[in-house]
């Protein structure tokens, strides 16, 4: 039920935060400060999640065959494969590295 | 003079752009499901969340064990974003009563980039609505898809979805990292969360992570370009801007 909750409190504030774009002034957000925040959080956050995914396990950090799969991803990316492409070779190291006996 | 629809350029990007981010939405849905959502919380992010960025932050937080409090809170930060764009848009399109809530709703990343990859006000438009209501429609009908199959799949590890889910991450931020600052703000903050992990609940390293770049961000705002971190994530006219 808390999870319900907290899906549509999410989406909720989603939607609110993109219609305040066309409702306040044009100079409250040409503000550069405001504006560099903002991509700084974007940048900051997908950082964060790449990496807590990629390391963390609850409370402890772990090497495991999912650091094999950002390597994989970041070559990937690289070579200019489209997202899509990029995820399945995410899972296949993933997928792989198990079946090699990795964790 | 505008051209018919058949032959908007606009449109056509949009359209382009609806089909090749519309079926990504095959993985959100896998992995929504892996992470422990159910089928019909997974089409309510699709269809209310509606912003790749949130949808897939608020699952990677439930993933990882983290409360649904933090999920959300990771997901409003990264929707952030949104309302700058939804000013751009606002600027460009003018839209009034149940088309403005229409717009807000398909403001992201895609729709903005093919809206101001255009030149003339008759093709923003068209860009704008085709990519962002195409998105929306193929967005959602291939999460219903992913989920489905992600349902069906049984041991998510077993497929190396928790492998899909890191890649996916590193794809949203990849095109961000465009410049060496961009590049240094993103190493502290995946510092900052592998500092906090072992010291608070899960899904907090996150918030702490947001903190850092919500402070780098203000008070060094001076020292880079003021639209850092601020480009869609997208760029579909690639052979007019390289």
């Amino acid at each position: 039920m808390n999870l319900w909750l907290l899906i549509i409190l999410a989406c909720v504030v989603g939607f609110l935060t993109k219609l305040l774009g066309y409702l306040v002034p044009k100079k409250w957000l040409t503000n550069p400060r405001i504006a560099r925040v903002a991509g700084t959080l974007t940048i900051g956050l997908l950082a964060s999640l790449t990496v807590a995914n990629a390391v963390a396990t609850g409370q402890e950090l772990a090497v495991d065959s999912r650091l094999g799969a950002l390597v994989a991803a970041a070559i990937a990316l690289w070579l200019k494969a489209p997202f899509l492409v990029v995820v399945i070779v995410g899972a296949a190291a993933a997928a792989g590295l198990r079946l090699l006996g990795l964790p | 003079m505008s051209t018919s629809l058949r032959q908007s350029p606009g449109a056509r990007v949009g359209l382009s752009i609806a089909v090749a981010t519309g079926l990504y939405g095959v993985s959100f849905g896998a992995l929504s499901v892996a992470s422990g959502l159910d089928v019909w919380q997974t089409q309510l992010l699709s269809l209310l969340l509606f912003s790749g960025g949130s949808q897939f932050a608020f699952i990677g937080v439930i993933a990882g064990g983290g409360t649904p409090v933090a999920a959300a809170s990771a997901a409003a930060l990264l929707g952030i974003r949104n309302a700058v764009y939804g000013m751009q848009m606002n600027v460009l399109l003018h839209p009034t009563g149940w088309r403005r809530l229409a717009a807000a709703h398909v403001t992201i990343d895609e729709s903005l980039a093919t809206s101001t990859g255009q030149t003339d006000p008759v093709e923003q438009k068209r860009g704008f609505w085709v990519a962002g209501v195409g998105i929306f429609v193929l967005w959602n009908l291939f999460t219903l898809v992913g989920a489905l199959a992600g349902d069906a799949l049984g041991d998510p590890k077993q497929w190396g979805l928790d492998g899909a889910a890191v890649a996916a991450f590193l794809a949203l931020l990849w095109p961000r990292l465009r410049s060496r600052e961009a590049g240094a703000i993103a190493a502290v903050c995946a510092l900052a969360t592998v500092l906090a992990v072992p010291f608070v609940p899960p899904g907090v390293p996150i918030l702490v992570a947001a903190v850092v770049a919500a402070l780098i961000g203000w008070f060094g705002y001076r020292t880079g370009p003021a639209g850092e971190g601020m480009e869609p994530d997208v760029d579909p006219y690639p052979k007019v801007t390289s």
